[in-house]
């Protein structure tokens, strides 16, 4: 029984309670059970909230007690990101330097995320402030593939992925700047989506890189993502950069039929990968064309650039957001210092992680007098390219279909001491982050040879059009595009 | 702080042969009510970190939101110094690292500011000087470290940060300068007109205008700029004054020997009279500005940019000009009165309730500027107000009271703050109109001084004066100083 509560979708829960066949007590109970069961060996969580589950779990049940009318994510047990700001409890990015940091505010989208019902298991693990693509940058220990448990989980937001696929949650928030939601989904065999940017609020998401930033939802089926995202996605008056354009109900058009829709396929996205995910992918766009689209090759040429662009974007703006660690107001502060400079250098140093120092620097230099012009704006431009590129498909397309990591799910410490290897693994989701466009990663199988690895598939369209990409993803699904290979 | 340095002291001869070339760069804090970037309020002298949230603490996952109020207020300053305004401009970080800067970086304006292009006149030496403004842009301000004060300050810093996200715009003037005297000026303008607009309180005590410069010399007659060092900690319009003048001599000493002048941020010290240079390496920043990402580029439209037009406030020049043509004030007297809205509105607010422009405009430039003067108070805290100057005025326009009545009454109302007629009713001081009573203490005098009346009658028309003097002496003063001449003169005659 409570191996099966771990395993319901969203519109399972929604089902299992309004016919009274469990309690939302039971369900958090149950994840929480899951919890201690699995979490010793894959180390998803850092932290974990069971009285604010259970606390929310049971206005849930007294509102069924009562016959109210349930909101929308009512009694799904959630993950959410350690970026991710929750009220009272830890929110440390993975990150020493914010170790005995209590987030005194709730991020918008958690706000969201309660207010439609939904219970917070507790915080995830991930690279330190995001930056990584395998959570094993973690202040606090990597996290491990629930699927091979010597191999990582991608990242950064691994520990998100992990949890779901472990059904350690239903549900899961994660952040993407580069990948770090679609790479992990695809690492660890499930749906992970990033909006368009603006979509989703990111008041109380911890910066990394403000102009990539991304909050979005993990879940096991497109239809458990669909419903996380329409719940936090819409404007708000705390980020200037959240978009004022309507939410659709993207749950509700997601059986409207694919065929007829042009599916893009773009030809940079297929040098250089492992050869069997790049046949799996094929499989993913043959099923396409099995459903009634029409597959068109196409060209975004700026793609070879998009990767130097990104960390130099990104690095500038980490260097600058990651600033107000200085141990002056809040988090570490070394014990030990001679005066205000060493303060700031003593407590930057041991407080944050190698990765975290590397990509401060790098941004620092992108930045400083006599190499911002060749560096950031030339990096600006580019940006401005690789967008194009896209607006230019769309025109053409109505969705793009590409593989979500170049690589398959690799073990740990295999690239920990190769920083450019690890970069390049974000090789085909920086763009769509560059772009500003939707973006999801769905299972596509597993390769052919052993140990039979899990592929992920991506799916862009255009700004603000995430109902015909998920109306593509679940399709997909339905088609049981996840399980063929 | 580098060693002392010895105060240069330089012949006429070689000063003459040097121009200075002065650019200032002035913060104005906004008196909007919120915080640039959040909800929290602006007040001044709130216990420290009272007036904080997440976004001024720049606490992890917080994000700024632009107060519109802010823009509309730097954009009423931006037009009155005739700068333009452009329709889309952005905010960009300046990243540098200080504890009472709890973001790491300050929210400014870098490349693209608000507006550009504008400026404004000065009087020099009785002549008109156009003074050009280079940019005028919105900010944050940082909060406030305190390093004195407390117990334990020997070893401890204290910080403040409810004048973190403060709304400032940054005026910055063409090195169209020349002297001590013009940066004075220009400054008295600038913070005249910020008065008028009411977008600042401009106490330099507060902190809510501040201004650093930027000073070089060169031979009269070249073209190119000097190098320049950059003042700051000129906390008053007597030590801006005084800082320049000391700032031009040091280096009008060195580039006189032939030496060069170090570019540099210099601090003036008051206490000393001098400039020191700091430490170079220590403030040898590289700000690394870029395009703040948080924030959407700032889009003026049209209809924000006339609505803001629409609601400007006459201009102390207009108003000038308004003055002498209305009221037919004298240039100089106009000009006075329209140096400060404060007082401007004073004397409105007098005029408005039927006192005589003319009457109104000396009374309130002479006696009450006086007594103002040797109070140390400023117009806006005058004891007298608008309302009861003006009923003084209406009772010396009705001869109720005399002139030097007039004088007396209102120190005693500036010393109370009651009404003239209070002070008149408490003192007894109710002028004497009554012919008769006049008469009869004229005829007491004449009988009394027998000698006088001969040599009046004499023909030695003099001692007139005397008997008036008499007269008002026995009144007090409140005998009806023209009724004083016709009855005297009555009596006189026998």
């Amino acid at each position: 029984m409570l191996v099966e509560l771990t395993q319901l979708t969203i519109t399972g829960i929604r089902d299992s309670l309004t016919r009274k066949q469990t309690s939302a007590e039971e369900l958090v109970q149950a994840h929480l059970a899951q919890i201690e069961m699995r979490d010793a060996e894959v180390h998803a969580y850092l932290w974990h909230s069971p009285e604010r589950a259970l606390a929310q779990a049971r206005r849930i049940d007294q509102m069924i007690a009562a016959g109210e009318e349930l909101p929308p994510l009512a009694g799904v047990p959630t993950a959410v990101k350690d970026v991710i700001l929750t009220k009272g409890s830890p929110t440390t990015c993975a990150s020493r330097i914010l170790e005995n940091y209590t987030a005194p505010y709730d991020a918008t989208a958690v706000k969201r995320l309660e207010a439609a019902g939904a219970c917070i298991l507790g915080k995830t693990n991930c690279d330190e402030f995001a930056m990584g693509s395998s959570t094993e940058n973690s202040g606090f220990g990597p996290t491990h593939n629930p699927l091979d448990l010597t191999r990582v989980p991608g990242g950064s937001s691994g520990g998100s992925g992990a949890a779901v696929a472990a059904n350690m949650a239903t549900v899961a928030l994660g952040s993407d700047t580069g990948g770090s939601i679609r790479q992990p989904a695809s690492f660890c065999n499930v749906v992970g989506m990033m909006g368009t940017y603006g979509r989703v609020s990111r008041y109380g998401l911890v910066a990394f890189a403000s102009s990539l930033d991304h909050i979005g939802p993990f879940g096991r089926s497109v239809r458990d993502v669909a419903l996380v995202l329409q719940t936090i996605a819409g404007r708000d008056p705390m980020d200037s950069t959240s978009a004022d354009v309507p939410v659709a109900d993207y749950a509700a058009a997601l059986d409207r039929d694919v065929s007829g829709l042009t599916v893009g396929v773009p030809k940079e996205y297929f040098t250089g990968l492992n050869p069997e995910i790049g046949d799996n992918i094929q499989k993913g766009i043959d099923l396409f064309a099995k459903l009634g689209c029409k597959i068109e090759s196409i060209t975004l040429p700026h793609t070879d650039y998009a990767i130097g662009c990104y960390y130099i974007i990104c690095t500038a703006e980490a260097s600058s957001n990651l600033a107000r660690y200085d141990g002056v107001r809040y988090g570490f502060r070394s014990p030990e210092y001679d005066g205000l400079r060493d303060m700031y250098r003593q407590t930057r140093d041991h407080g944050f992680g190698a990765e975290v120092k590397r990509r401060i620097m790098l941004g620092t230099y992108v930045l400083s007098s006599g190499y911002y012009d060749a560096y950031y704006l030339k990096a600006q431009k580019v940006r401005t390219l690789v967008a194009r590129d896209f607006v230019e498909a769309f025109d053409e397309v109505d969705v793009i279909v590409v593989p979500t990591s170049p690589i398959p799910p690799f073990k740990l410490g295999e690239k920990l001491d190769d920083p450019l290897q690890m970069y390049l693994a974000d090789i085909y989701t920086v763009t769509a982050s560059l772009a500003g466009i939707p973006g999801i990663s769905v299972p596509c199988g597993k390769m052919k040879s052993d140990p039979r690895l899990p592929v992920g598939m991506q799916i862009f369209a255009k700004h603000f059009d995430e109902t015909v990409l998920l109306q593509a993803a679940h399709a997909f699904e339905k088609s049981g595009g996840f399980d063929m290979g | 702080m580098s060693k002392l340095e010895t105060a240069p002291v330089i012949p006429d001869e070689v000063r003459n042969r040097y121009e200075a070339v002065i650019g200032l760069e002035v913060h104005v804090q906004l008196l909007a009510r919120s915080k640039i970037f959040c909800a929290c309020s602006t007040r001044f002298g709130d216990p420290p970190n009272s007036n904080t949230c997440p976004v001024c603490l720049g606490l992890p996952g917080a994000l700024p939101v632009l107060n519109r109020e802010a823009v509309t207020m730097a954009m009423k300053a931006a037009m009155a110094l005739n700068c333009t305004i452009n329709p889309r401009s952005r905010f960009a970080r300046k990243n540098y690292f200080y504890p009472d800067l709890p973001k790491g970086y300050q929210i400014s304006q870098y490349d693209e500011p608000l507006s550009e292009h504008g400026w404004i006149d000065i009087e020099v030496e009785g002549k008109s000087k156009r003074i050009g403004i280079t940019r005028v842009h919105l900010e944050e301000d940082a909060g406030k470290s305190l390093h004195e004060g407390f117990p334990d300050s020997n070893e401890k810093s204290y910080i403040d940060l409810n004048r973190t996200g403060v709304p400032l715009i940054e005026i910055v003037s063409e090195p169209d300068l020349r002297s001590p005297g013009e940066a004075y000026e220009y400054l008295t303008r600038l913070k005249t007109i910020m008065l008028y607009l009411e977008v600042s309180d401009c106490n330099m005590e507060e902190g809510s205008l501040r201004v650093d410069a930027n000073v070089s010399v060169r031979p009269v007659g070249a073209s190119a700029l000097g190098t320049k060092t950059e003042v700051k900690n000129l906390n008053s319009f007597r030590f801006l004054q005084k800082a320049l003048a000391y700032e031009i001599e040091r280096q009008i000493e060195i580039v006189d020997r032939g030496a060069e002048i170090t570019q540099e941020t210099r601090l003036y010290d008051s206490r000393e009279g001098r400039t020191y240079g700091m430490r170079s390496k220590e403030f040898a920043h590289d700000y690394r500005y870029f395009p703040e990402p948080d924030l959407l580029p700032l889009v003026i439209t049209d209809m924000w940019r006339d609505d803001v037009r629409r609601s400007m406030p006459e201009l102390p020049e207009v108003r000038r000009q308004r003055f002498m043509r209305d009221y037919a004030l004298a240039a100089y007297d106009a000009a006075q009165l329209t140096a400060s809205k404060a007082l401007a509105d004073y004397f409105e607010d007098i005029v408005k309730a039927s006192a005589q422009p003319k009457l109104a405009a000396n009374w309130v430039l002479g006696e009450l500027a006086y007594l103002l003067k040797e109070a140390g108070k400023e117009i806006e805290k005058s004891p007298v107000r608008a309302a009861n100057l003006a009923g003084l005025l209406q009772l010396i326009e009705q001869e109720t009271v005399s002139g030097k009545m007039g004088k007396d009454i209102l120190a005693a109302m500036f010393s109370s703050g009651k009404t003239a007629r209070e002070v008149m009713s408490s003192q007894g001081l109710e002028q004497i109109n009554d012919t008769e009573k006049i008469a009869a203490v004229a005829r007491e005098i004449i009988s009394a001084n027998p000698k006088q009346v001969e040599q009046y009658r004499s023909g030695k028309t003099a001692t007139f004066g005397w008997f008036v003097g008499q007269l008002m002496k026995a009144t007090r003063g409140q005998a009806n100083p023209q009724l004083v001449q016709d009855v005297l003169k009555k009596e006189l005659a026998g």
